[in-house]
């Protein structure tokens, strides 16, 4: 059973709202955090949860930026302590764009790792004594390796899971849980109009489905499709001179 | 972020045709009504579980599985308001342990309630409860031209009656309010009875009407005295008292099946007549007759624990026939198809026959009082050239081809089966919809 209420943070994406529905469907409350848009605050989705939660499981939503820069006080403001918090975060960018143009690569480097660093270290402060508490990143296999396609959002999140690893380490004795998730080429709107391969394509479903599993197995990383763990093993083991020459 | 969509290849469920155009998938019914306003012409598609080519379109391709957002349920009513991607499998898990089925399912749970919608689709109770869209309170459609019309029997109601059954030639499906029906449980308690020839099927069919679910599995290789020898499926929803004693406690709960799923398409040998004649014989034999209780998701849907069946036939893909014949002529016409078939010896894999209650109140909703057959085919050359042959023999005894099965058709069989054509397109033009919507289907047809 996953501590609750599970606290997401990035509500509005694919894999956010896969995530939310899925811990409602194993009888976890949710908290939903999102940046307000146009459209209010996720007042469709809350709406779409509140139909579907078991009765005595309840659905909020607070308004989120992982790149404000006042985590503690987003903990604080919550309308209750998380048992489980989830990093859904995350900016793709263009890797063209993000070499020409700093503020570009500002945004990718602190949505993918600066932001959710901060705030991963304010959900550890405000959830020190939570019994079963549990702290998942979703990093990426991009972060396995620097590619000249996309290092800018690569590097940022190869930061990212070297501190959930870091995290791992310190918590190993407290007992909080700290999961590395590297989801592979996921179908959703980030990565829409591009020509993914169907085999190492998961769907956000899958990919929620696969996060509960491993919490609920206390698992460190996983890879949702497994293949891509052998994939990158094989990325990293090229040595750089031949590396440096290749286009993958 | 990129935002540069490239053309994707996009079918229908038979695989056949094939169309490469430029999809959509907006996540909130504001962007939905944006795209469908800022589109030249498109379509709306669900799930792409229609098999032909009603959801393709040349240039624009608007997906909802993403809008596949619950609204609200009223607990005492039944009353289910959701975004129009919502699939029927979604409706199960949410709301069939809480005592609620759908008023009416198709065969597969992996559609979507706009698809229902734009489909009019029937169940095997439709001799009772009638289509789906009977069951519908109101939708919100978003006709492209900067409106969002609520629309029901009171309210736009011709562009209502438009829409039910109108394959998504009206604008784009928002949202649906629906009422679902009360259950006790998840099983179906099941009666199956053989009947040795077309005749005593259709005898069996008109002294079952008090059944709520019939269907009828046809053997379409069976010749001479055997023609149209069929086992038929009648089926009640079981009231607790009627469930295994150890299943009374939780007796909504549907044990979990593992899917399966097919990971290559067949070769084509795989449905080769040999071997689909045998497994027509082994499946008759099958069918014990008698009474037992089933599992509603077997019950209603037993090709979807097989995910991406439609694989088995092969990379060519296949094509769909299902008519409704009118009561007068069915079983002269059902007997034409058969010997038909089995001149041919057309093998196709599944034969369904079922009795069809009262016309739908939709301009281009298929259901009309009559028998419904379905069959399927490889799409070879020959085989479609039977389809066309079928058509006629339709169009000759005054029935309508369904048009979510269809991808080969003439115009002719359509006009000859649908009679209020003319009003369809009429509300179609008086809203400029003729204009803003079309699909491979509609251009084949002459919608």
């Amino acid at each position: 059973m996953m501590a609750s209420p599970v606290l997401i943070l990035g509500a509005r994406s694919d894999i956010g709202r896969a995530l939310a529905r899925a811990y409602l469907a194993k009888g976890a409350s949710v908290i939903l955090a999102a940046r307000p848009n146009e459209n209010g605050l996720l007042e469709d989705d809350l709406a779409d949860l509140r139909v579907r939660a078991p009765s005595g499981v309840t659905v909020e939503a607070v308004p989120f930026d992982v790149t404000d820069g006042a985590p503690d006080a987003f903990f604080e403001s919550l309308p209750q302590k998380p048992g489980t918090v989830v990093m859904v975060a995350g900016l793709l960018g263009e890797q063209e764009q993000s070499a020409k143009i700093d503020a570009r690569a500002a945004d990718v480097l602190g949505v993918n790792f600066s932001g959710p660093a901060r705030y991963l270290l304010a959900a550890a402060r405000a959830m020190e004594g939570v019994a079963g508490g549990c702290i998942i990143g979703i990093s990426s296999v991009a972060g396995d390796r620097g590619r000249a396609s996309n290092y800018v959002y690569g590097s940022a999140k190869a930061g990212l899971s070297a501190f959930l690893s870091g995290m791992r380490n310190e918590h190993a004795k407290t007992g909080l849980h700290v999961m590395t998730v590297k989801p592979g080429f996921v179908a959703t709107q980030m990565t829409e109009g591009m020509d993914l391969p169907a085999a190492m394509t998961a769907q956000p479903a899958e990919v929620a489905a696969a996060i509960i599993k491993a919490q609920e197995q206390r698992r460190d990383e996983i890879y949702v499709k497994g293949r891509w763990r052998f994939v990158m093993a094989i990325i990293r083991a090229i040595p750089e001179r031949i590396f440096k020459k290749l286009s993958i | 972020m990129t935002k540069s969509q490239g053309s994707e290849r996009v079918h229908g469920w038979g695989r056949f045709p094939v169309v490469e155009t430029h999809v959509e998938r907006p996540r909130t019914l504001s962007t939905l009504t944006r795209s469908v306003d800022a589109a030249d012409s498109m379509i709306v598609r669900g799930n792409g579980r229609s098999y032909g080519d009603a959801s393709l379109h040349r240039d624009r391709v608007i997906e909802t599985t993403r809008l596949d957002r619950m609204i609200a349920i009223d607990e005492a009513s039944g009353q289910v308001i959701a975004e129009a991607g919502v699939l029927l499998s979604d409706l199960l898990d949410t709301f069939l342990d809480r005592g609620w089925f759908p008023p009416v399912t198709p065969g597969s749970k992996f559609v979507t309630l706009g698809g229902m919608v734009a489909s009019d689709v029937h169940g095997k109770n439709h001799h009772g409860a009638g289509s789906f869209c009977d069951h519908v309170d109101w939708i919100d459609l978003a006709t492209g031209d900067g409106k969002v019309l609520r629309c029901s029997a009171d309210q736009n109601s011709e562009l209502f009656a438009a829409t039910c059954g109108g394959m998504g030639l009206t604008g784009a499906i928002l949202t649906v309010a629906f009422r679902m029906k009360p259950v006790e449980t998840a099983m179906v308690r099941q009666k199956t009875v053989r009947a040795p020839s077309l005749s005593h099927a259709l005898d069996i069919f008109e002294r079952s009407h008090d059944w709520t679910y019939s269907v009828a599995w046809i053997d379409c290789l069976a010749s001479g005295n055997k023609l149209g020898r069929s086992a038929i499926m009648l089926g009640e929803h079981a009231r607790i008292d009627e469930l295994p004693v150890e299943r009374r406690k939780t007796p909504l709960r549907r044990p979990a099946r593992k899917a399966k799923s097919v990971p290559f398409d067949f070769p084509s040998v795989a449905l080769s007549r040999p071997s689909v004649a045998a497994f027509n014989r082994l499946y008759y034999m099958a069918q014990r007759p008698g009474e037992r209780l089933v599992d509603i998701d077997p019950y209603f849907y037993p090709l979807d624990s097989i995910h991406d069946w439609n694989r088995i036939y092969g990379k060519r893909g296949f094509a769909q026939f299902q008519c409704v014949l009118p009561l007068e002529s069915s079983q002269e016409a059902l007997e034409t198809m058969l010997t038909l078939l089995s001149k041919r010896g057309q093998a196709s894999f599944l034969a369904v026959l079922k009795r069809l209650g009262a016309e739908s109140f939709g301009l281009l909703s298929f259901p009309r009082p009559g028998y419904t057959l379905a069959l399927d085919f490889p799409a070879t050359a020959e085989n479609l050239s039977v389809v066309n042959e079928l058509d006629a023999i339709t169009a000759d005894h005054g029935g309508r081809i369904y048009l979510a099965k269809d991808a080969c058709a003439q115009p002719q069989s359509l006009e000859a089966g649908y009679p209020r054509l003319d009003q369809f397109r009429k509300v179609r033009e008086a809203h400029g919809l003729d204009k803003r919507t079309g699909s491979l289907l509609s251009e084949r047809l002459a919608i």
